[in-house]
């Protein structure tokens, strides 16, 4: 591999050789090797199920290999679990974070260090740190009152505390504004200067040129090339990922705009406890042919949002929500979409789909009506079944069988399913939250695809999503949801991921409206 | 009412409630860890015959007591085994180990009914004997004063010490305790064998002081006031000591209303402790908050390691 440029010559922080390990049905790591050198920012590139969580969960001590070995500054270690890693000098930034919600940013770091670390003054310490690496923290505070960006502080904080020699990152930046991410690559290279190694997971293949010295690539288990992140694009590095051309979704940009088929009118909703965010007075119009992006911060009311669109939580007044020019604001979730909605939940398991039921079976629970998948009220499995293989061979679902259970497929897999089986039945109005949350280059362009054409039969199609590339690539108008409130929509053209990112972050109003300058 | 009466009542209220306390506070050890054992009626049940056995056959209270906690504990290992070993669904393992453990009392206790045996004595000489507040302060046995310790002594744990931080930490969170390195099912294990012990010492409570005898059933369904107890006290240690003591109140003042012959259906009286359980269940369970805040997050559901 291209060794770092960064201490070229010395003993490499760590050295991976053959790792190994074998899953029931799968090979999720086939003899991986890896070396960061010390102060080297290393990405780690790969699609959905490439094998990175499980080799990085093996540096960390969480998961045992079947073969290979780990070399720590040159010497042979056996990393029997995190508290050992720690020990070394890893630390780790998880992807789903390893937080306790009912307990304080205080408790949730002493449980994450060595115990001697953990005495009295931890609190002092907390602070110090926090306002050293400007990752402002309140060591008092609950967990669940925080927004995702300050609970990734805690995990970062929780490393710099122990010293660390190297920190894992499993895409750290899926959750933060770009504001954020440019406050956390400064840290990030801070660190770096200071000597530490970095290994970097994302999908985000700018933000791995922007910040990465070399980047290694995976896919199905085996690493399949180094290289220099500095010299690529990521279009290159997204097909090296995949290991095929990236067929870029294309936009048909002879869309004709028709009737307003989704209409939101002075919708205002109440949070149900006080973690939540009400929905503020709320209105927006999605037409025929167009898809509509709606950008935000999680926690900002999205979820509210969906709730309140899908029929999960009514609304006071039946005509706050007008579907295909009904009155649906009371309607449940059933009765909208008879009046043919198909809904993308952020949550797949749970919400998207019933985790302990087959693919079939889930098929079946939102098709039923729209598909027509009822004898005299019993199942007509036969239909049903041909209905599930057709959304997963239309939509490259990876799975050996639809009676297999969605929870057994993977995150990217089950989404292209759940989003295959609302798009085969045929909605006028579509509504997705974070349709390409945590789900690879290859996935996301498929979904993206499936998204264009669908506004191109006619439907209108509305994007909820914290994803501003994503966005970009995909709707026609963009507004902005901030504490409750939406922003007027504006045609993609005429914004900047800048400007949207300022008003994710709560500034108010479109940026040639009333002209604040103000980053919060 | 004259004092004495109202100090025998008293009395009897805090003998009442102190078995009360032991199961409830070792099923809130073992909820806060995240598991549900619904068996505590029935591991109470082994503890009050296999200390009384022991009691009457050694004619030693204190090995009874012994063993009544390690019967306790005994049967607690079976729904470890079950539950956190074979990914038995906790709430079926656990009415099946009250079932189990009504049925084995009742086996061990036939020969035993009617037997009897001295009560464990009471107060501390001297003391006791000064007027109205001696008998309340120190005219009580061991137990009592043990329960009290035993009630400082987890609410101590549970938010002083990082043992007890870690434990709360396994119930809020079990994936990300074990992805930090916690070993969430030996931590289980032994909340739920401490969970067992104090089941044990509260049903060997019941049959060596509060009624020292043995009767098939003799537990009454304490073992699920205790359970409720838990949720009641929103899983804080002073707070179940509280509501065992309200319990015991009323269990008695029932019996005192119907000695005094007020025209009340004794049915009627004996529903009111249980009548009274459901009522504050139901005021507590409204504020989705002050459950959402104390409830461990992951109370029952069962933990795959990821390896």
């Amino acid at each position: 591999m291209s060794n770092s440029v960064h201490n070229a010559g010395s003993v490499p922080r760590l050295a991976l050789k053959g790792v190994t390990k074998q899953y029931p049905g799968c090979l999720a790591n086939d003899s991986v090797d890896l070396t960061i050198m010390p102060g080297e920012i290393h990405a780690l590139l790969g699609e959905n199920g490439a094998g990175k969580s499980t080799l990085v969960k093996y540096i960390y001590g969480v998961v045992k290999a079947d073969a290979g070995e780990m070399r720590w500054n040159g010497e042979l270690v056996d990393v029997v679990n995190p508290n050992f890693a720690r020990r070394l000098g890893v630390g780790m930034v998880f992807q789903h974070f390893s937080l306790f919600d009912s307990m304080t940013v205080e408790e949730n770091i002493a449980l994450g260090i060595a115990p001697e670390l953990a005495g009295p003054g931890l609190d002092k310490r907390i602070r110090e740190v926090s306002e050293q690496y400007g990752l402002p923290l309140d060591p008092k505070r609950h967990v669940f009152s925080l927004s995702v960006g300050e609970r990734q502080r805690i995990e970062i904080v929780r490393c710099l505390l122990q010293d660390p020699k190297l920190l894992i990152m499993d895409e750290p930046t899926s959750v933060l504004t770009p504001q954020e991410v440019e406050r956390m690559f400064v840290t990030l290279r801070r660190l770096s200067d200071e000597g530490v190694s970095i290994l970097y997971i994302s999908h985000k293949l700018d933000e791995i040129k922007a910040l990465c010295h070399n980047a290694t690539i995976m896919r199905a288990g085996k690493v399949v090339g180094d290289c220099d992140p500095q010299v690529e694009t990521p279009k290159t590095m997204a097909e090296m990922m995949i290991g095929t051309h990236l067929v870029a979704p294309q936009r048909d940009e002879t869309m004709v705009e028709g009737d307003a088929l989704l209409v939101v009118d002075g919708l205002s909703m109440e949070a149900e406890d006080e973690h939540g965010t009400s929905l503020k007075n709320i209105s927006m119009e999605v037409r025929s042919g167009e898809i509509l992006g709606i950008a935000g911060i999680a926690g900002n009311g999205q979820t509210e949002l969906m709730d309140a669109l899908s029929g999960e939580v009514l609304a006071d007044h039946e005509n706050v929500v007008l579907i295909n020019g009904e009155l649906a604001g009371r309607m449940g979730a059933g009765e909208r979409r008879d009046l043919g909605v198909g809904f993308v939940p952020e949550e797949r398991l749970g919400h998207g789909a019933v985790p302990d039921m087959s693919l079939w079976e889930n098929a079946f629970l939102s098709g039923m009506k729209r598909k027509d998948l009822l004898i005299k009220g019993f199942m007509d499995v036969v239909k049903t079944v041909d209905y599930a293989e057709k959304i997963v061979k239309n939509f490259k679902v990876k799975t050996s069988g639809v009676d297999h259970n969605a929870s057994s497929l993977s995150g990217g897999n089950l989404q292209k399913f759940i989003m295959g089986r609302e798009i085969m039945q045929d909605p006028t109005v579509m509504i997705a939250l974070q349709p390409t949350w945590g789900v690879d280059a290859g996935a996301a362009a498929a979904i993206h695809q499936a998204l264009f054409d669908l506004a191109k039969k006619g439907a209108a199609v509305l994007v909820i999503s914290q994803d501003l590339d994503e966005l970009f690539a995909v709707s026609s108008r963009i507004a902005v949801i901030a504490e409750g409130k939406l922003s007027p929509a504006k045609p993609v053209e005429d914004l900047t991921v800048e400007q949207i990112g300022l008003m994710m972050g709560g500034l108010h109003g479109m940026p040639d409206e009333g002209g604040q300058k103000r980053v919060a | 009412m004259d004092s004495a009466i109202v100090i025998a009542s008293v009395l009897t209220i805090m003998t009442a409630a102190t078995p009360l306390v032991f199961a409830a506070l070792g099923e809130l050890i073992v909820e806060k860890s995240g598991v549900l054992n619904l068996g505590v009626e029935g591991m109470m049940i082994v503890g009050a015959i296999c200390a009384f056995a022991t009691a009457v056959t050694s004619g030693s209270a204190f090995l009874g007591i012994i063993v009544g906690m390690l019967a306790g504990a005994g049967l607690s290992l079976l729904f470890a085994i079950l539950t956190q070993n074979l990914m038995a669904n906790h709430v079926a393992t656990g009415l099946a180990l009250t079932i189990f453990g009504i049925g084995l009392s009742a086996l061990i206790g036939d020969g035993f009914a009617g037997q009897k045996l001295d009560p464990l004595p009471k107060g501390i000489p001297g003391l006791s004997d000064i007027p109205v507040i001696g008998p309340l302060l120190f005219g009580h046995d061991i137990l009592v004063y043990f329960s009290i310790v035993a009630t400082g002594a987890v609410a101590w744990f549970l938010t002083k010490t990082r043992a007890g931080m870690i434990l709360r930490a396994v119930g809020d969170n079990h994936d990300a305790a074990h992805s930090i390195g916690y070993s969430v099912i030996k931590i289980r294990y032994m909340a739920i064998l401490f969970g067992g012990a104090m089941a044990g010492l509260g049903g060997a409570y019941i049959s060596l002081a509060y009624s020292p005898l043995w009767a098939e059933g003799m537990t009454a369904g304490r073992g699920w006031i205790a359970l409720a107890l838990v949720v009641f006290a929103t899983w804080k240690p002073w707070r179940a000591f509280l509501g065992a003591y309200l319990f015991g109140g009323v269990t008695i003042i029932q019996l005192i209303i119907q000695g005094y012959g007020i025209n009340i259906p004794a049915q009627f009286l004996s529903m009111l402790p249980y009548l009274a359980t459901i009522v504050v269940l139901v005021v507590i369970s409204r504020d989705k908050y002050l459950v959402k805040m104390n409830a461990p997050a992951c109370l029952g559901k069962l933990f795959h390691a990821s390896h």
